[in-house]
């Protein structure tokens, strides 16, 4: 766990670096678009230190000073396939977002939806060492937590306190000072496979930059499409990406589940491909004009041209019904939801209170997916936008920027994660000798 | 057939990024927004002036501007205009006044100018200025002949600051002024000014007054009578002396001075005629009583 707590630590004085310094960079590595997001941090963001447990980040108001967007390149279901197109595809949208920001960016933290992201539940407990909690309490209990065997070749991407309880009073925010006996805590760990973040890691650098953080799309663009209510009471969101749906669930104000589907929007581009027999371009075309899930006697009418792009223009004059359309892409959508329904009942999401759904991300804008998302998923679903944030482009305030804008609000007002924590004292060895004094203390 | 449109590869390649990258870099930035213009700039610049042709060129022509504004009418002196000078102070002011008229007001050094309009002994103050309509104006204020001084050199004619205005060839040339003497009368004009206008209740004519040792005065009559007056209040001495001289008739008895250095006792000296008298008269009348002290003198 000490390499860990390394690796994440310099990350994180990395990023707090970086927002002392004052610009930061957001990179939403998607199977279809690669986003850029330049932040300028002015410190005068208000502190929230009350809502959270332990030490906070620098915590800042932020402004988007640069937005870039460019297709996405050498990259399948949310991972880096071929390292050097999609180091190329970074470096254009970084170039064209420092543009506008007219500024030098060095450090960028980014987020990706793929590479199999998996959810444990950890329990710790340990004997509070004086009256009250101290912080040192809250460092030992968590490092008290059980890991579960997370297989060869996984890494932790984030791991995240979501409940304190003291004796029999669960449900604490923040146990600091409170009276009490034993300290047991709820942590939430999400671990994805290493070589994805190491591939990541590789192409940022490839790019002179540093990379100063890493999430998990799933977990950023439900920060971004989630209200606080729903955070707080219970919620799911669903990012319909291009080639991943994320799937992330919420409750008090923490994720508690993240999971991804490797099926998005490119399959159902692909499908009408196949079907139609037009170019993938074309299909994409189609698909964000005239796609949609609910077919109506109207539809049947409405013919769309999709001359295959053959160059043989004279004779390929082909057209479909819009109905056709309908009927290609639903079949495939309905998958996408029905796997995503079984990812929330593994992860229990039918126990809880409030079982909002919200759907965001790129795929969310087809016609009609509201209503069919009603039918597989539950009654409560609607359709999520990201935040506003400040600055931030009007081309991308649509839902397929929540995770980018949920990165944004992700570095200015991080979450704590397990590493955040002072490592525990007997980790210590130079602490030993005021371990010593204590064992006297107690035992004379 | 569909033409075949190479596309080119959007992304960048990876020494431009670097490059947008380091020009995107704060001090960079600075340096191609104000160091290379500003290098520009300086290097046009000095390359136009290295040839000293060039210079010498750009030095003539910004002259010559310089010129053109300082000789335009607006700024012309045609005239100077004296005021308050007497016809000869005025001839003097013209023989010196440096320029040539017209001349550009530029040119004219005022200060200069009134230094050496001062600089004439005639004249207490000038004051200069340059009135509209190119007339340069100049308000003398001459200095007021109070008094002749005889030195050896010859007569000078004084102000009350005791400043010699001018040098007469005779005494009668001036006969309002009366007539000072010795070294160091001119710093002490305004006490014999004063001690003049007492005497001037005397009966008697004045002839002029001495300086004796640079520290009291002698009121010289016309007679040859002089009076001896102190250092301090010599006017009131003076006036001692009047107060006497309408009570004894002082001044008209054969006297050769009289002596008021001494406040508490004024004394005179008797001339050789009235001193015999005198022997005469206390030896003649008396002897009786008073032979003793008459043959003891």
């Amino acid at each position: 766990m000490i390499e860990l707590y390394e690796s994440q630590r310099a990350m994180r004085a990395m990023r707090k670096a970086a927002i002392q310094r004052g610009v930061l960079a957001v990179l939403d590595l998607g199977t279809s678009k690669i986003s850029c997001l330049v932040l300028r941090f002015d410190g005068t963001g208000r502190f929230a230190e009350a809502e959270e447990v332990g030490r906070m980040a620098g915590q800042a108001g932020f402004r988007v000073i640069g937005a870039a967007t460019t297709r996405s390149r050498g990259l399948r279901f949310g991972e880096i396939e071929a390292m050097a197109e999609t180091e190329r595809a970074i470096r254009t949208a970084l170039q064209a977002a420092q543009k506008m920001a007219g500024i030098r960016v060095d450090h960028v933290i980014a987020c990706f939806s793929g590479a199999g992201p998996r959810s444990y539940g950890l329990a710790g407990e340990v004997e509070v060492a004086g009256h009250t909690v101290s912080e040192q309490d809250v460092s030992r209990v968590l490092s008290a937590c059980e890991v579960p065997e997370i297989g060869e070749g996984r890494e932790v991407l984030h791991a995240q306190p979501v409940n304190f309880a003291l004796d029999h009073r669960s449900g604490l925010i923040d146990p600091r000072g409170q009276i009490g006996n034993l300290l047991t805590t709820d942590m939430h760990m999400l671990t994805v496979d290493a070589v994805a973040i190491q591939n990541l890691a590789h192409c940022v650098k490839r790019c002179d930059l540093e990379l100063a953080g890493v999430a998990s799309s799933a977990y950023v663009s439900g920060i971004a499409a989630l209200v606080e209510d729903e955070q707080e009471l219970g919620a799911a969101c669903i990012d319909l990406g291009g080639g991943t749906a994320g799937v992330s669930i919420f409750i008090r104000k923490h994720m508690i589940y993240a999971d991804s589907v490797r099926m998005g929007g490119e399959h159902v581009t692909g499908d009408i491909s196949m079907g139609l027999q037009i170019p993938q371009a074309t299909a994409e075309r189609i698909k964000t004009f005239y796609g949609g899930l609910v077919a109506t006697g109207m539809d049947d009418r409405e013919m769309i041209e999709i001359g295959g792009d053959t160059g043989d223009f004279e004779r390929d004059r082909r057209q479909v019904s819009r109905a056709e359309l309908i009927g290609i892409m639903r079949p495939r959508v309905e998958e996408i939801l029905e796997e995503v329904r079984a990812r929330l009942d593994a992860a229990g999401f039918d126990h809880l209170p409030s079982q909002q759904i919200v759907l965001t991300g790129g795929g969310s804008q087809i016609p009609g997916l509201d209503a069919l998302a009603s039918r597989i998923l539950g009654q409560r679903v609607r359709l999520g936008r990201p935040l506003r944030v400040h600055g931030l482009p009007q081309a991308a305030t649509g839902p397929a920027f929540a995770s980018a804008v949920g990165m944004c609000l992700f570095a200015a007002n991080p979450q704590d994660e397990w590493w955040d924590f002072e490592i525990p004292v007997d980790r210590y060895p130079v602490r030993s000798l005021r371990r010593a004094v204590k064992w006297f203390k107690d035992n004379w | 057939m569909r033409p075949v449109i190479p596309r080119t590869d959007p992304a960048p390649s990876r020494l431009r990024y670097r490059l947008e990258r380091m020009r995107l870099t704060p001090g960079y930035r600075r340096l191609f927004r104000l160091g290379l213009p500003l290098l520009m700039v300086a290097g046009l610049a000095g390359g136009y002036l290295a040839d000293d042709g060039r210079r010498a060129d750009l030095g003539e022509r910004i002259a010559e501007i310089r010129r053109q504004i300082e000789t335009r009418p607006e700024f012309m002196v045609h005239l100077l205009s004296l005021d308050g000078a007497s016809a000869g102070v005025q001839e003097d002011i013209h023989e010196i006044f440096p320029y040539d008229l017209p001349a550009s007001s530029f040119d004219l050094d005022l200060p200069a100018i009134r230094a050496m309009i001062e600089d004439l002994p005639a004249i207490a103050r000038a004051d200069l200025r340059i009135r509209q309509g190119g007339v340069l104006a100049v308000e003398i204020t001459e200095r007021v002949p109070v008094a002749l001084w005889r030195t050896r050199a010859g007569i000078d004619v004084l102000d009350i600051t005791g400043a010699a205005i001018d040098s007469v060839a005779a005494r009668a040339d001036r006969p309002d002024l009366p007539v000072l003497t010795g070294a160091g009368a001119d710093r002490a004009v305004p006490q014999a000014l004063d001690i003049l206008a007492a005497a001037r209740a005397l009966d008697q004519p004045v002839r002029g007054l001495v300086r004796m040792g640079e520290r009291r005065w002698d009121l010289v009559l016309d007679n040859g009578k002089r009076v001896l007056l102190p250092e301090d209040e010599p006017v009131r001495a003076l006036e001692r002396v009047i107060v006497l001289d309408h009570a004894n008739d002082m001044l008209e008895r054969d006297l050769v001075t009289i002596d008021m250095r001494l406040g508490a006792r004024p004394t005179v000296r008797l001339s050789e005629t009235a001193t015999e008298e005198w022997w005469h008269l206390t030896r003649a009348g008396g002897a009786t009583d008073n032979s003793a002290g008459a043959t003891g003198r």
